[in-house]
């Protein structure tokens, strides 16, 4: 019964890894990119709008930064309730 | 020496490199034909990837695209990444756990249903010959304007390699030679781009450049001082253009749905998810999607400064100047039909501006990256490079949905419904017959291309997102999701969103306007609410009907735990 709980508590630190970087991924395309460009776009850094960089480059460079911290944490985690692969 | 003689050298060297590679990775098991052994390391798996995934369409007109639509551009470059989170969190782990062949399968076995296989199969090769068709022409139109060829012999040099590697090689072949095409594509995107941002601005990083100001020498040749993207804007003011940076034409509501659906669709492609099946372990199914992205958003994020780059240098070397004193890049690209000149008001001066009454230039959006090289002032080899990088960027497409539509055809239907007895030397031959077949039959869609292409490559994305996205995510993260409820949620999904894009595409064409659509949502975006539909559907039906039999539901589970537990 213990690992049923054990894979039970892997499971759930998974989904709840998975709705944190869902909602940055969601943030910052979706809130920054494209609902709050009045917002953000006042706002400049260099020549850069700040919404229009978002949309531009930065919702693409944090894609890419959120994948690899998920990769990270589920291997710590794979390791942690020693689920991980041989 | 010219560029003709450069182009043909370096595209020569580069199919030589390509056919070497097939000979060297040739595929002797089925396992290697439709999954590369599952030996691909994640990095070049992550290559392999981003070569799959980004097309001609993606090298040649991206930018261009970008370059007009100016913001509201962004939704492609933010839809055609953002699915690549969606791949790593929701399905690439857990797909490389059930560790078959083909995304069909997947949904037969865990909808226990031959039925939803036959669907699945049916929507995986509508998907692939639409996308595939616009490749084969891609490579023809490359080779028209590179290499002065027909563009129908330019197919048939395409699909001749493309035959050649796809169908000895299958996926191990297709995936060593992607990672030598993304290398390609990607010096030859890279090198202008960089040479046009030290140009203007001094700064070697494209992604930087656009966002600084321009050199002592950039203010030269623009004849303007400040930020790039402050010219920018200011040109577009004074052309009567809306302002670069600014929301475009488009409502805040269909950019968010056209990007969603794009991210969705991504992550429902087979042939990208396909690629997830190839590395030895599930850590690096995950990883691997992380190289993917990594090198696709080196394009991506160059492409947008690629845009306002060559639409600021556009303008200013264009709009007002004599006819007789046009560059020399306008004048070679003139000959090809890409830019014109129309002396409207006989002052033999070039102006550019919204009005098209006023307007006397013509312009082709491909040519915001055809001709940068020229811009650059870099040498005929360079334009060669481009060139080289155009055709690799559509055979490494191809090839990956190819090998799709034959292990559909090969595993899929012949294996698995019409002879399941067939030995594994046999389903081989079988494989690559349907990989020949589909390669004549997407050579003959990019020599008489079908007018409607261009219009369904929303259905592409579309039917993507309302069909394997949501019945895979509910499959992986919702043990209750019956056969019942993914039937209905598929069928459901699919004729929404088909029945959506062929009303404003095909029946009504002069209704496809704001007016019309369906909470302002476009049939590019429409997508997103067929998937809405799907998963509506599949909740309440599976919640209607009887659980699904336990060894699917144990299945479901074991997905969850990357590694085998003892019971």
């Amino acid at each position: 019964m213990a690992d049923k709980e054990k894979l039970q508590a892997y499971w759930k630190e998974n989904l709840v890894y998975i709705v944190v970087l869902l909602s940055i991924w969601f943030a910052v395309s979706y809130l920054f990119g494209i609902l709050m460009a009045d917002v953000m776009d006042p706002i400049r850094v260099g020549g850069f709008p700040l919404g229009f960089w978002f949309a531009n480059q930065g919702s693409e460079i944090i894609f890419v930064i959120l994948i690899f911290v998920y990769v990270k944490l589920m291997n710590n985690l794979d390791r942690k309730y020693d689920v991980h692969e041989p | 020496m010219s560029i003709l003689a450069w182009t043909w050298i370096i595209v020569g060297f580069s199919f030589a490199l390509y056919i070497g590679v097939a000979i060297w990775a040739k595929a002797k098991t089925t396992g290697d034909f439709y999954v590369a052994a599952k030996q691909v390391h994640p990095v070049l798996n992550g290559m392999a990837t981003g070569a799959d995934w980004m097309s001609a369409a993606s090298f040649i007109s991206m930018a261009g695209l970008i370059a007009f639509l100016g913001r509201d551009g962004a939704m492609y470059l933010m839809g055609w990444t953002g699915g690549y989170v969606l791949l790593a969190l929701l399905l690439a782990p857990y797909l490389r756990k059930y560790g078959k062949y083909t995304v069909p399968m997947f949904v037969g076995e865990r909808y226990y249903s031959q039925s939803a296989r036959v669907v699945a199969v049916i929507c995986a090769i509508f998907v692939s010959f639409t996308y595939v068709a616009g490749q084969m022409r891609g490579v023809g139109v490359v080779f028209s304007r590179f290499l002065q060829t027909d563009i129908n012999t330019g197919v048939m040099i395409g699909m001749a390699i493309v035959f050649f590697y796809a169908v000895l090689g299958g996926m191990k072949g297709i995936t060593y030679t992607q990672v030598a095409q993304y290398c390609v594509l990607i010096t030859a995107y890279l090198i202008p781009a960089i040479f046009i941002s030290v140009m203007f601005t001094g700064n070697p990083i494209p992604q930087i450049g656009y966002g600084s100001q321009v050199s002592e020498s950039g203010a030269q040749l623009l004849g303007a001082n400040g930020y790039v993207l402050d010219i920018l804007d200011k040109l577009h003011t004074d052309l009567g253009f809306a302002e670069y940076t600014h929301r475009g034409a488009k409502s805040t509501i269909d950019v968010f749905m056209i990007t969603l659906a794009l991210m969705v669709g991504t992550a429902g492609l087979p042939h990208i998810i396909i690629r997830f099946f190839t590395v030895p372990k599930i850590r690096d199914a995950r990883a691997s999607a992380g190289w993917a992205l990594l090198f696709i958003a080196i394009l991506y994020t160059t492409a947008p400064a690629v845009a306002a780059f060559a639409k600021t240098n556009f303008i200013q070397s264009v709009n007002g100047v004599a006819y007789e004193d046009a560059p020399s890049w306008f004048k070679n690209w003139e000959q090809t039909k890409l830019v014109g000149f129309e002396d409207k008001n006989g002052d033999g001066i070039m102006t550019y501006a919204k009005d098209p009454a006023v307007n006397e230039i013509k312009v082709d959006r491909d040519i915001m990256v055809l001709a940068n090289p020229e811009i650059a002032k870099l040498p005929n080899w360079v334009v060669a490079l481009v060139a080289a990088g155009g055709l690799a960027a559509a055979l490494s497409t191809a090839a990956g949905l190819l090998l799709v539509i034959a292990s559909a055809v090969s595993h899929d239907l012949m294996k698995n419904v019409i002879s399941k007895d067939m030995s594994e030397k046999t389903e081989l031959v079988w494989a690559r017959v349907a990989a020949g077949v589909a390669v004549v039959i997407a050579g003959y869609f990019g020599i008489n291309p079908p007018g409607f292409v261009a219009q369904v490559v929303a259905f592409a994305f579309g039917l993507a997102a309302s069909s394997f996205f949501p019945v895979i995510i509910l499959g992986v993260f919702w043990r209750r999701a019956n056969k019942e409820g993914a039937m209905l949620g598929m069928i459901s999904g699919i004729t929404f969103t088909a029945a959506y894009i062929i009303y404003f595409k095909f029946v009504n064409p002069s209704g496809n306007t704001a007016a019309n659509w369906l909470w302002g949502i476009s049939p590019e975006g429409i997508g997103s609410i067929g998937m809405a539909i799907n998963i509506v559907v599949t909740i309440v039906v599976s919640k209607l009907t009887k659980e699904p039999p336990q060894d699917v539901q144990d299945m479901v589970a074991s997905l969850r735990y990357p590694r085998e537990l003892a019971k």
